[in-house]
């Protein structure tokens, strides 16, 4: 049996056993569901409806809904897209790095990030669709024989880059959470007395037994799948960014993009985290297995991801006039004194300045602090994307043709619908899933729980 | 299919010393099963490591090939393409264009593929019976499973009588 430093603080508190671990993480799945729970899912289903009805709408009278014009012609759509996709890599980050690393309080937090992630990436996948236009036409960017043509997909582009990279990521994200899930649903399998339950979480656990060379599969499984998925989360965001970075547009065509995009993409999603987790633990008493520490940790990744994306917010301002190139240099003036000013200095406050403030020990480890900086961060993450993409576009070489984004009420719909349509998603899965990856914290508590270590 | 005797514990380290004892009275352990992976345990039942990491390499290599042939043919070979005046008459010359979806190929097969192969080892598909002896070995049980087949030479109360001496909380046979 390993054991820990005992400086080293518990990860799981109180006086926990095996049985207590698997109770604590099953009461909400067998339990009733409280009133919060049904106000917030209500809400969020009816944001969900409104966002679906106006994608429903675009689908039908076009992108002509939105409020594109001639010079910004691509604008929340993209924003929105490369959003969600940012706040997805936290998920693979926590369950695939932080496995490769040992650390230990991933455990706690893998389960529910990951989740976070596959719903994000669908919520992401849906923008390049739907702004295709004719989304029918969506098989089109895959490599099939062409009958309807004679060319094939450029190889060559970015964009079609980005196609590989979003499906590899998502799906490679969804088997690796559902190889997890498999354990947990046969513990919650075994403990069903309702029949309805019974079968359907037999379905779902599809026959785990949890025999010794199962487990040895089930390890090396994970191990590989977190060897594949590490370059996968770096690789993915770099692609993103390589949409705007192999273009010609100033502002846009930089070779900070990849790393400066997977910088922003991890602070972003961990923000993400926590403010899904501060929730959580709240709502389904989970405050011995997502304790202050974890926060604290979430809290010490976001500081310094967010250091690097200010760091990169400064280099990019500095080559613009080191490069002397005139363009270039305008189009980050305009972006910071120009008529999207509040935009670019929202995106400097929210993702430069108030996370600094994490580098004291009081603020990063009171949840109410952490819980208010993590909506500034997903907030001027959202900024930076648009400054990136809207200021880039809208003063373009002829300054007759300048003009402003405009959004219409379907942008703001389908926007807000898709954080509905997320929210909604997690509900469901914070009811019906496992939220712990149970049998992970069990192999954790007698090296890790408060009261194992306190016997030694 | 004959019938087996499970020794049950609440604790994994009386479980795995447990087995050590059973081991050493030369009784043959068929399967343990417990719930969560415990690690000291493959080299106590002699459990030989998984290849599944080198399917995943040989999955790997086989969408990196595919994914290299492939772009040549589309790219090059069947209808080249002058994009941006990149160069477009070899493979070589293209090739950093073609990095990314060569890595994504790569590792969407490796995945999928080992994915694929532990469900099939594991047998564990939508639908299957659970096949662990007491529904506890999912929550916080841990249970030795010995073959009466594989031990033909000890009689039932004698393999009864060492499981007895691990003090399980429960013997029973199923």
């Amino acid at each position: 049996m390993q054991r820990e430093a005992a400086i080293r603080e518990p990860l799981i508190l109180g006086n926990k056993t095996y049985h207590q671990i698997t109770e604590d993480v099953c009461a909400p799945v067998e339990g009733k569901a409280n009133k919060y729970w049904y106000i917030v899912f209500s809400i969020s289903v009816m944001v969900a409806l409104w966002g679906l009805g106006c994608i429903l709408y675009t689908i039908g009278r076009g992108i002509g809904t939105w409020g594109l014009n001639t010079t910004v012609d691509w604008a929340w759509d993209i924003t929105n897209f490369v959003w969600w996709v940012g706040i997805g890599h936290a998920g693979t980050l926590i369950s695939a790095v932080l496995l490769l690393f040992r650390q230990k309080w991933r455990m706690a937090i893998n389960r529910s990030a990951e989740a976070m992630t596959i719903f994000a990436v669908m919520m992401a996948a849906l923008f390049p669709g739907i702004h295709m236009g004719r989304i029918w036409m969506a098989y089109w960017v895959f490599p099939l024989p062409n009958t309807f043509g004679s060319l094939w997909v450029n190889f060559n582009s970015p964009l079609l880059w980005d196609v590989f990279a979003i499906s590899t990521y998502f799906s490679v994200s969804l088997v690796f959470w559902y190889i997890g899930l498999i354990p947990d649903f046969a513990t919650i399998r075994d403990r069903a007395v309702k029949p309805v339950s019974k079968m359907a979480y037999s379905v779902l656990s599809f026959g785990w037994t949890g025999n010794a060379k199962a487990w040895i599969r089930f390890e090396e499984v994970s191990l590989v799948l977190a060897g594949l998925a590490t370059p996968l989360v770096f690789s993915v965001h770099s692609i993103v960014s390589m949409d705007f970075a192999t273009s010609v547009i100033p502002g846009w065509h930089t070779t900070i993009f990849p790393p400066y995009f997977v910088a922003g993409a991890i602070f972003s999603g961990f923000a993400m985290v926590q403010t899904l987790l501060l929730m959580v633990r709240k709502v389904l008493h989970l405050e011995s297995y997502i304790t202050i520490k974890h926060s604290e940790y979430m809290n010490i990744v976001i500081v310094i991801t967010g250091s690097m994306v200010g760091v990169a917010y400064l280099s990019e301002l500095f080559i613009s006039w080191y490069s002397g190139v005139e363009y270039e240099a305008y189009a980050f003036l305009n972006r910071a004194t120009g008529p999207y000013w509040w935009a670019y200095w929202s995106m400097m406050t929210c993702n430069v300045i108030t996370p600094q403030l994490f580098w004291f020990k009081k603020v990063r480890t009171s949840l109410i602090v952490s819980f208010i900086l993590s909506i500034f961060v997903n907030i001027g993450m959202w900024f930076e994307r648009f400054v990136i993409i809207v200021t880039s576009l809208h003063r373009d070489y002829i300054p007759s043709s300048w003009s402003m984004f405009h959004p219409t009420f379907v942008d703001i719909g389908i926007f807000l619908g898709t954080i509905g349509i997320f929210f909604t998603l997690f509900l469901l899965f914070s009811r019906f899933f496992p939220v712990l990856a149970l049998n992970e914290l069990k192999s954790i508590l007698k090296s890790s729980g408060d009261n194992y270590k306190n016997q030694h | 299919m004959s019938k087996a005797i499970y020794a049950l514990y609440d604790d994994d380290e009386i479980m795995v010393d447990g087995a050590k004892s059973i081991l050493s009275k030369n009784l043959r352990i068929k399967d343990v099963y417990s719930p969560f992976p415990i690690h000291s345990l493959e080299n106590v039942l002699g459990i030989k490591w998984t290849r599944l990491a080198i399917t995943a390499f040989l999955y790997g290599l086989t969408a990196l090939t595919l994914a290299l042939i492939g772009m040549w043919f589309f790219m090059i070979e069947d209808w080249p393409m002058n994009i941006g005046g990149k160069p477009n008459d070899t493979l070589y010359q293209n090739l950093p264009a073609f990095i990314p979806i060569t890595f994504e190929f790569t590792v969407l097969c490796a995945a999928h593929g080992m994915a694929i192969t532990y469900m099939i080892r594991n047998r564990t598909f939508p639908g299957m019976a659970a096949r662990n002896p007491h529904p506890r070995t999912t929550d916080d049980h841990f249970a030795i499973e010995i073959s009466k087949d594989e031990n033909s030479g000890v009689s039932e109360d004698e393999i009864r009588t060492i499981l007895k001496e691990t003090n399980p909380v429960e013997i029973f046979e199923k």
